[in-house]
Parts: structure tokens; sequence; C-alpha cells
């Protein structure tokens, strides 16, 4: 008997766990979308006519191919993340693309058409300086990889090594460029910053040296910012100092010739530093006479070198951008001059670069199209006319953080909330105040019907439900919600949690490059006819000085509240549960005096927090000296120390503190144990999770610690030590347990942990928690798995109420993201099952936990590199918004216990209304005949 | 002769407390812990304590605590009964809802650091005065150390916790301090279980091994059950195959 309730009640869990989608649900309630990252090279492919590909190699190690119609990918390799991905070069000739990845250590080609690799080679160690194709007598077959102290010639074909050679007085020269004229000879050029030039000639045949010279060039430094090859083997120098230009004949000559840059009529901008574009359409070929020279920052010239003379071709000013194309036989010059402002209306981001497509029409004139990237990150790729065709926010592949903000409501319901929202301040004008608000409403309507009516004219077809920001209205559920998307970039984004698309975007200038960003929603969308409001604030890392961005989440408009100057720098922020007249809630910024400001600083807000303010606690970390303090408001808006530990740096650091998430409900405050009794959980709001890391990274002695401290009294609630583990570590920390997830050096396996705090069997104080009286301490119960994979990051599942269960939900570096029941992960798994663990539910303990594949909720659809995953409720209790970030975006919505709060899709509604209708009208007749059978009854 | 000489650390503190009663307000508490360097087996730190009615820190000791370092760490407190003076301004604080703080300085409790504790800071810890006095001096102090025996964190809570506004009239009531100590170190966290789930693994498969009846299937054992539960189900679903399907799914609507 007891196997069969075992089995039972397996089965339960087995229908309680299994959730997937269904073939035909895919993509109805998901997206994701797919980026590259900041773009380094780029390519068109030109080998082929009607071909409509551009390579991508990205500085987030992403090497890819879009279509140059749409911007959708064609196919994409995303490599290891670091310096050992990185893509130092990318060459192209026809059908073939070649990297050079990881500092010259590997050399990959791939086949553009399918995106299949060719082949693979490991280069000999050295770090890389420069790579080229190499032709010969019209055909391209090599490739030359110039390192710091050797060259090397490859075969294109199959990667093999033609020949390898030592540079000559590598120590004392810095060989920086390599270059080939399609002459059967290999030039490698190297510099003695301020000295001289040392130019090393090789034999493409055998890689013997053929010439060895140096030629004085005291005023070079790099060779690849300042100089560049042009027409057949000239090398032309561009130096601000002198204001020259410097020409060499590299087959020829052994000294330079000074052109100073007044005899052409030219002059420098102060202060500016000039360079060299020179284009070479075909390696077998030398580069074209014609080069671009750059004066200023919106100053570019074009210059034609003829016999031993520099004449200019055309002085273009002001223009920002200046890149070559070619097409066949033809090549253009693109110019890009900032008398287009739609650019910076469209992005707010400055050009930085331009590629540009050429291709020959039918009729041989050429054609271009241009994609220009922008500083934000954006590609912009535009046809001829001016059209953009599409454009590319690749600053999503790098997300710092998000929120999701409920959209407003449509305009009659907002007309209607803002009238009860409202005090009454008299009969005459509440009558108004209806009779404007009916007035909407039925304005609204009759839009409505206009609409209705004119789409009905309208074929099928072109009838679109276009998201645009003007009908953004919540729906009935609260599951189509504004993401408000922070990038390392400084550009924010707002999108459509349904669909995906961006429906604004505004680009931060000046953003530091290590800034640290915290987004708050200060007011959400609930205060109709009060805008809501999210406070980005952005800090140096370095200097610790911080700027507040104020704007409107639903529309990406800058608020009208002027943020406070932030003249110190900021410790630490916090958003109170206080809120101002206008119902924002208070951002309270502490500075490195300790003094505290608060914003909104209205006089409202000041009288609250002067009221409150003994009740406001809020603490620092220091992981530097290891200090964690307390800290109490004073009614000036000073504070003063309350607490203070201090865990000692030599062993141990601080690497991460949790604590838990503001808008978390938890609906139970305790378990239903086997015998009837109830297990009171430790529902502490102010516990801080706080992980260290051992600064002995033996593997014997390494270790993990995790303190569980309350915010307010500095109390520490327990304390404890995971030895022979190392990080990294991840921590989730809800409701009254602890997750987090550490790799053990003495087993070589990650593995999970989780912590969970209990009051006991009476609560001490049911109606209120308050950390100053809770003199008992939590039972503490700990329980550990194994885990078959490592882990990227770790998020809970969030919901309206707390009623539906808890699922973790775990990013896999495999680009899966894994709901994990937290049922699993229950220090009260008995290791014996009893009785009383049966009639709770608990599952045996097992020590593995098992990934099954029904628990990816992204199924097919890989995520890459997870770097979050933010949860959000919606408005139905069983679901949960999820969106996970990383190189790409994924939204989906999970429902932890089922949907058992929603009806299925194919319901019989028809059946049950008609049996419903049935059985009315059975009532109906039955009634009538019982009528008149007690009628004729009563005659008798 | 532990006895012996607790009995005359005791007799020294009761001198040192005649000692310093005098200059309560001022900061001695350099001079105490200097003067404390007693032959014990082990360390004694000052406890200091502040209440004032402005809540700015001015800390004064409250007594000793001589922590015994080693493999077990032990802890020990000795101090002095609060003052008439301290009471009065105790009970002030309460009544303006002041902080009770105390502090211990940062000390190692490993054997080989424990000749000298020179001050590197101090650890600190309050509770709110009206529940000091409203437990009669009932508190619980906890010391924390990490895994190197370092003094990481103090903790202070009373027993009982709240402030219910009761009036404390005996004096009395406020003069001796009514102390739990304890000094807690970090605890294991325990790894995978994997050797008892085997264990237990093996024993199921012994105990399948001598019991041959568990062998049987599921449906060999119980077919007597399924047999008529299968009969009764075709029955039943041959007369009403189309409302069958639908109807557990309307209820959770």
């Amino acid at each position: 008997m007891a196997k069969l309730i075992l089995l039972l009640l397996n089965w339960i869990f087995l229908c309680c766990n299994v959730a997937a989608v269904f073939e035909d649900q895919v993509g109805k309630f998901d997206w994701r979308q797919q980026y590259v990252g900041k773009v380094r090279f780029s390519h068109f492919d030109s080998h082929m006519q009607s071909s409509k590909k551009v390579l991508l190699a990205s500085e987030s190690n992403v090497f890819a191919a879009l279509n140059t119609r749409t911007g959708e990918l064609f196919w994409r390799h995303v490599d290891k993340t670091g310096p050992e991905g990185n893509i130092d070069a990318l060459l192209q000739h026809g059908q073939d693309a070649v990297l050079v990845i990881g500092n010259g250590h590997l050399l990959r080609s791939w086949d553009i058409g399918v995106g299949g690799m060719n082949w693979e080679m490991v280069l000999d160690p050295g770090s890389f300086r420069s790579a080229c194709l190499v032709g010969h007598q019209g055909a391209v077959k090599h490739l030359a990889v110039l390192k710091k102290t050797v060259i090397s010639l490859h075969y294109l074909s199959n990667g093999h090594q033609k020949w390898v050679e030592n540079l000559p007085e590598s120590e004392t020269v810095d060989f920086q460029a390599v270059y080939s004229g399609g002459n059967g000879e290999v030039y490698a050029l190297g510099v003695v910053p301020n000295s001289h030039l040392a130019i090393v000639v090789y034999s493409l045949e055998d890689g013997e040296i053929t010439k060895q010279v140096s030629v004085e060039a005291p005023w070079l430094s790099s060779i690849p910012a300042s100089c560049s090859v042009i027409s057949r083997g000239l090398l032309t120098c561009v130096d601000s100092t002198t204001m020259s230009l410097y020409t060499l004949d590299l087959h020829l000559q052994l000294e330079m010739t000074q052109i100073p840059l007044q005899t052409l009529g030219l002059d420098v901008d102060p202060g500016f530093r000039p360079s060299l574009v020179s284009h070479q359409p075909n390696p077998a070929h030398p580069p074209l006479s014609e080069f671009l020279l750059q004066l200023g920052p919106e100053h570019h010239l074009l210059l034609q070198h003829n016999d031993g003379q520099i004449v200019t071709l055309r002085d273009y000013k002001p223009a920002l951008l200046a890149s070559f194309a070619t097409a066949g036989e033809k090549t253009v010059v693109a110019v890009m001059a900032p008398k287009n402002k739609t650019f910076y209306l469209l992005h707010d981001g400055k050009p930085e670069k331009l590629h540009v497509q050429a291709f020959l029409k039918k009729d041989d004139s050429v054609g271009y199209r241009v994609m220009v990237q922008t500083e934000d990150h954006t590609l912009t790729f535009i046809q001829q006319p001016g059209r953009v065709m599409w454009t590319r926010e690749e600053a999503l592949s790098d997300v710092v953080t998000m929120e999701m903000v409920d959209l407003p409501l449509t305009g009659a319901q907002a007309e209607l909330e803002g009238e009860f929202g409202k005090k009454a301040d008299g009969l005459m004008s509440m009558v108004m105040k209806r009779l404007s608000s009916q007035l909407i409403m039925l304005q609204a309507w009759i839009a409505h019907l206009w609409k209705l009516f004119y789409d009905a004219r309208k074929p099928r077809s072109q009838v679109k439900n276009d998201v645009s920001i003007e009908n953004l209205s919540r729906d009935e559920f609260n599951l189509q919600k504004m993401m408000v998307l922070v990038t390392a970039s400084g550009k924010l984004f707002g999108i459509d949690s349904k669909t995906g698309d961006i429906l604004w975007k505004h680009y931060l200038e000046n953003i530091p490059l290590n800034a640290a960003f915290k987004l708050m929603v200060q007011r959400t969308t609930a205060h109709f006819p009060h805008p809501p409001q999210c406070t980005l604030l952005i800090k140096d890392k370095d200097t610790g000085l911080a700027t507040l961005h104020v704007f409107n989440p639903i529309f990406g408009r800058r608020s009208q509240v002027t943020p406070p100057a932030l003249p110190q720098p900021i410790l630490q922020s916090l958003l109170l549960p206080l809120m101002d007249q206008d119902y924002a809630k208070v951002l309270l910024l502490v500075d490195d005096q300790y003094k505290v400001s608060a914003f909104p600083s209205t006089k409202n807000v000041l009288q609250q927090l002067q009221e409150t303010a003994s009740s406001i606690f809020f603490y620092l970390a220091d992981s530097g000296q290891g200090r964690l303090s307390g800290y109490r408001l004073r009614t000036d808006l000073s504070t003063e120390q309350v607490w203070e530990v201090v865990i000692p740096t030599e062993t141990q650091k601080i690497v991460s503190i949790k604590g838990k998430r503001s808008n978390e409900h938890v609906h139970s405050q305790g378990r239903v144990m086997g015998d009837r009794s109830v297990l009171y959980k430790y529902l502490n709001p102010n516990l801080l999770a706080v992980v260290t890391e051992s600064t002995d990274l033996h593997q014997e002695r390494s270790f993990i610690g995790i303190l569980l401290i309350d915010g307010v009294t500095g109390r520490i609630i327990h304390e404890a030590v995971q030895r022979k583990a190392r990080g990294p570590v991840h921590v989730v920390h809800s409701e009254n347990w602890v997750v987090y997830e550490y790799w053990s050096t003495k087993s070589r396996r990650n593995e999970f942990s989780v912590i969970e705090l209990y009051e006991g069997m009476d609560l001490y104080n049911s109606t209120v928690f308050s950390s100053l009286d809770r003199p008992h301490a939590p039972q503490v119960l700990q329980q550990s798995y194994i885990f078959p994979s490592s882990i990227s990051t770790m998020e809970a599942t969030l919901t309206e109420k707390g009623i539906t269960s808890r699922h973790l939900l775990v990013g896999l570096p495999s680009g899966g993201i894994l709901s994990l029941p937290k049922m699993f992960l229950d220090p009260r798994r008995p290791e014996v099952i009893s009785e009383q663990s049966r009639e709770e539910n608990l599952i045996p303990y097992a020590p593995e936990l098992i990934i099954r594949t029904e628990w990816f909720i992204n199924y097919n659809q890989t995520v890459s590199r997870v770097r979050g995953i933010y949860t959000a409720p919606s408005g139905l209790e069983s679901t949960c918004l999820v969106v996970a970030y990383g190189l790409d975006i994924y939204h989906t919505r999970v429902y932890p216990s089922k949907q058992f709060d929603v009806l299925k899709d194919d319901y019989d509604y028809m059946l049950i209304s008609s049996v419903l209708f049935a059985l009315f009208f059975a009532t109906m007749i039955s009634k009538r005949l019982a009528e008149v059978k007690l009628l004729n009854r009563a005659w008798r | 002769m532990a006895r012996d000489l607790s009995f005359r650390v005791a007799v020294l503190f009761s001198f040192l407390f005649f000692g310093f009663i005098n200059f309560v307000c001022c900061n001695n508490e350099r001079r105490v812990g200097d003067a404390l360097e007693t032959d014990f087996s082990g360390l004694s730190v000052p406890l200091e304590h502040s209440f004032e009615l402005d809540d700015t820190a001015k800390f004064v000791v409250r007594g000793t605590l001589l922590l015994k370092t080693g493999r077990e760490p032990s802890v020990a407190l000795s101090q002095n009964p609060l003052s008439e003076e301290d009471r009065v301004k105790l009970k002030e604080v309460a009544e303006v809802d002041g902080l009770y703080r105390i502090r211990v300085p940062r000390v190692s409790l490993q054997a080989d650091r424990q000749t000298e504790w020179q001050v590197d800071g101090y650890l600190t810890a309050f509770v709110r005065a009206c529940a000091m006095v409203e437990s009669h001096l009932s508190d619980v102090i906890t010391l924390h150390t990490d895994v190197s025996g370092y003094l990481i964190g103090v903790s202070i809570v009373t027993i009982p916790g709240a402030c219910r506004g009761t009036k404390v009239e005996d004096e009395v009531d406020l003069e001796v301090f009514n102390t739990t100590l304890s000094i807690m170190a970090p605890v294991n966290a325990p790894g995978p279980e994997t050797s008892l789930f085997l264990e237990r693994m093996e024993q199921e498969t012994e105990k399948k091994g001598k019991n041959p009846q568990e062998q049987k299937s599921f449906f060999a054992k119980y077919w007597m059950y399924i047999v008529p539960l299968v009969l009764f189900l075709m029955m039943s679903g041959a007369q009403d195959q189309s409302g069958g399907g639908a109807s557990g799914r309307a209820a959770a609507a």
C-alpha cells in the first residue's frame, strides 16, 4: 500500500510539474531578439551582384551576416567572451571571410554563404599586429599575418602555413603593419618610435628577405595611425607637428620626401590629429592613387598622387565621415555632411563610422547604399534617395538594468479613475467634472467608431494592429507592459513587452565609460493624471559623482521635474515607501559626508521625513574594507551610525549583498506540517544576505561565507561557511529563503544550497514585523544539492499576491532558461520518508537536481550569454512575466502553478452555454408542467 | 585553582569599579583596557555602552568581557551595576525613545594574536533604550566570529523586546544587568548528502531482494482492484463520451 501511495504521489508531482509549450503556442507569448553588439569590422559581400549580405564582426566577439534588405540576421557565431574570443581582424575575399581571433591565437575561415566554417588554424604564440590578403598575378591565394616577432603566410584555401619567418631586430623595432601590392612581395613595416622606419621585404614564394631598409623618420610613432600605402607602393604619412605629408616609394627610395601641407594650401585644425585613408579594392592590385585626408573633425579632403605630385581633387567641408567603396571597376567616395541633421534627430548620437556598399546598376551607373554606425551603437541602413531601410539597435546587446512599468489605462478608464481619485471640492465642480469626463468618453467612442468604419473600407491585409505610443493601453490582465531598458552605452529604450517593438529610445550623452546605473520607478501609472515617473541614477564608479535622469517611462521623454544637482559623490540611494502630495515616492541620496538629500524635496516631503526619521534606517557596505554599517536618519536629515559589522579583509571579501524585492508579497505566513500544526516562516523584510569569498584560493582552504544580517539592527541572524567552495556565487533571496549556487572545489561540481528560516511553531508578533522587536533567533534549515551544469544567472518568479508556488529561473551558459521548482530546493526534504512528510507532500531527498528538458521555458530559442533575468508580476496571479537579457533579449510568460485562473484556449463555450440553456428551458417547462399537474390535482 | 582565579579577578574588578566610578563621565576606556592585562588564559576586552539624550555616542565602560581563546572559544562577562545617575539617565533616554548602544573592540580570538589587542575599530550594536528599561536590563548579547576567530559583529536584544510604555517604578530593577552572553562561530553549511542517499538506496534494493513478494509487478499485485475499476470506467465512459473531457477545466474558471 505504501508503494501505491508513493506512486500516486509521484504522479501528482509529475502532473504538477509538466509544463511545456505546444507547437502552435510557439511565438505566441514569447519573443526573442538577437543582437551582434558594437560593430568593429564590417564588409559588404560584393563578389556577387545580387548578394544582400553584410558581414559584421563586433566588439562582443560575435561574427554575423545581416540581410541588407531587412536588417535581419542570416547567421551568427558567438565566440568566447573576453580577450580569448576577441576578433582582431576581418578579411574577406570572394566567398571566404577570415577572422584572426584572440590576439592572433586562431585563424578561422568561414563560408559567408551559409555561415559554415571552412577551416581553423592555431597560430604560433605571439601578440598580433596586423594581417592582410596577399595577391599575385591577379589572384588572391594567401594571407599574411604579422605578429610581434614573426610573419607568416597562409593559404587562403586551407589555412596551411606556407612559410613563417622571424622578423629581424624585433626587439628594437615595433612592427605594426603589413602590406602587399600584388607584385609577389610582402612588406613588413615597423617603427622605432621617434627614430626611424624599418621596412622588410619578403618574397612571396619562399619567405626570403629580399630587401631590408631603414628610413629616418624621427616624427613617426605609429604607422596605422598616421600612414597608409597609396598607388604603386607609395607609403604616405601625415604628421601634425611638422604639418607635412611624407611620401616614400617602398620600391626605390631610401629617404622620405616631405611635402608641407601649406604648399598644398591646406591647414590642420588646431589640436586635431590628421589621418589618412587609402583604398585597395583588390589585394592583387596596388591601391588607388586617390586617398582621403582628414584635417579636422568636420574637414575631409580627397587627394590624388600623380607623377610624384599630390593634388587636391576635392575639399569636403563640412564633412563628418568619408569612405571609399568599389563596384566593378568603379570606386566611389561617400561623404557624410552634417547638414543632414535628420541623423541627429533620429538617434541623438554622433555618427562614428560609414560603411558604403556600391553596386552597378543595369545602366552601368553606380548605385550605393550606406550603413551608418553611430555613437549609441545603432546601425542605420540608408538607400540612395535618403530612405532609411532599417535600423538595428545594437546597444540592446548590453542591457545593464531594466524595469517593467504598467501601461496607462485607456483614456476613458483613466478619466474615471481621475475623477474618483481626486478630492471632492464642491457639488458644482463635481458635476462639471463628471460632464467633462462623459464628454471625453463620448469623444473617444466616436473616434473608435470612426476608426472601425475607416478600417472596414480598407482591404483586410492592410489593417494592422500597430502598437504605437498613442494607442498604448493596459490590457485586462495587465500582461502587456512597458519594458524600460538601460544599456551600457547610455541609451534608454522603451519596448512593448507583447511584441518586442521599440516604442521609444533616448540617448544620454556624456555617460562615463564605467558608469553604474540604478533605475527606480518613483511613480507608477496608477496615479492619473500625474504621469508615471522613472529616475535613473548614473554614477561614475571612479569618482562617485552621480547625475539623475528623470523621465516618463511610457513616452521616454525627459520629465518636467528638474532633478537636483549632486555636487558630492553619492554612496547610497534608497527609494522610500513615503510619497509626496503628487504620489511620487521619495528618493533619498546619501553623499560621502553622510548627509541625506531627498528628491523630490518639497516641504511636504521634508515634513514627512522629519516625522518618520527615527524609523528610517539604511546600511552602507564598503567591500574594500569589509565594513557594513547601519545608519539612522535624524530629523535634520543628517545621519548617525547605529551599528557596524566588520569582516576582516585578510581572510574574506564581500562579493554580493542581496536584500529582498520590495514588491514581493508572501501569501502564506507559515507551512502546514504533516501533523496539522503550523511552522511559521521568518519573514524579515530587512534581511540581507551577504556573501563572502575567501581570499585564499587554494582548493582545500577556500570557502564561501553566507551571512544573514538584519539591515536595521545589524544583528547577525545566521552565519554559515561552505568549505572547499569557490565562486562565482549566484544568490536569490526571497520570502524566508536564500538559494545560492557555488563551485565545489572538493568534488569539482556545481552545487546549490538553500537556507530557510522559520520562527517556529508560534509566531512572536503576528500583526506586524519589526526588526527592533524580534528577540528570538529563527530556526535555520539548510540543505545542498548537486547541479549538473554551471549557471550564468538566477532569479525567482514573482506573482501579484504570492499565492502561486515559486520557481527559480536559472540562465544556463548553454542558452537555456530553466524553470526549477522551488519545491526541489527545500531543506525539509526528508532523507527517510515518514508518514508526516508524505502528508506534507515533501519530495524525498535526492542529492542531485535533475535538469528536465520540459523545464526549459525557452524551448529552442537559445538566449546567448544571459547576464540577467528580470521577473515582474502580471495582473493574473498565475502568470509571471520574464525577460532574460544578455546578447539577446527574450521575453516570455511563465505559469509556475499552471494556469489555474485562466480558461483554456479551446474551452468549449458552446457546450457549456447550450447545457445551461437546455437546463434553463427544462426547468421552465417542467415548472409549467408541474403547475398544470398541481392544478389538475386540485380540481380533482 | 580556577575558582580562586575567578575570585581574584572578581575582586580586582570590584576594586576597579570603585576606582573609576568617580569619573564615570570621563573617557577612561583605554586605562581599563590596559589595566586588565592580567595573567588570564585569554583576552579581556571592555564592553562599553552609551545612552545619551541627544543620541550622540559617548561610550563608557559597562563591564569586561573575558574571551577564552582557542579551539572552542567561550566568553564570560563581569559587569558593574548601573549607578543612580545612569539609571535616571537611562529612564530619561527611554522616554524620548533614544538608543542604547554597546560596542566591543575588534579583536581576534586566535591564540597567536592574543597577546595584545590594538584598537583598529569597534563593532557596535543598539537596542531602543525603552526596551532596555522595560525588560529590566535583561539583555542577550551575542558575539559573532568569522572562520579565523576574528570578532566580526555583536548583537544585542532584550527579552521581552517590545516597548509597551509600561513604567518601571522600582529603581532597583534597573540596577543589575541580567545578561545572557554567548559567542557564535559560523556553522559549517552541509554539502550534498550523497553517502546517506546511496546507503538508503542500497538498503532498499536489499529489501527488495529479500522479499520476493515485493518483486511482483504493480499490476500483478493489484489486479483485483484495477480490473473492476477499468471495467467500471469503460461502462461509464461508453455512455457519455462527450461530457467527460471538459468538466475538469471548467471548475477552475
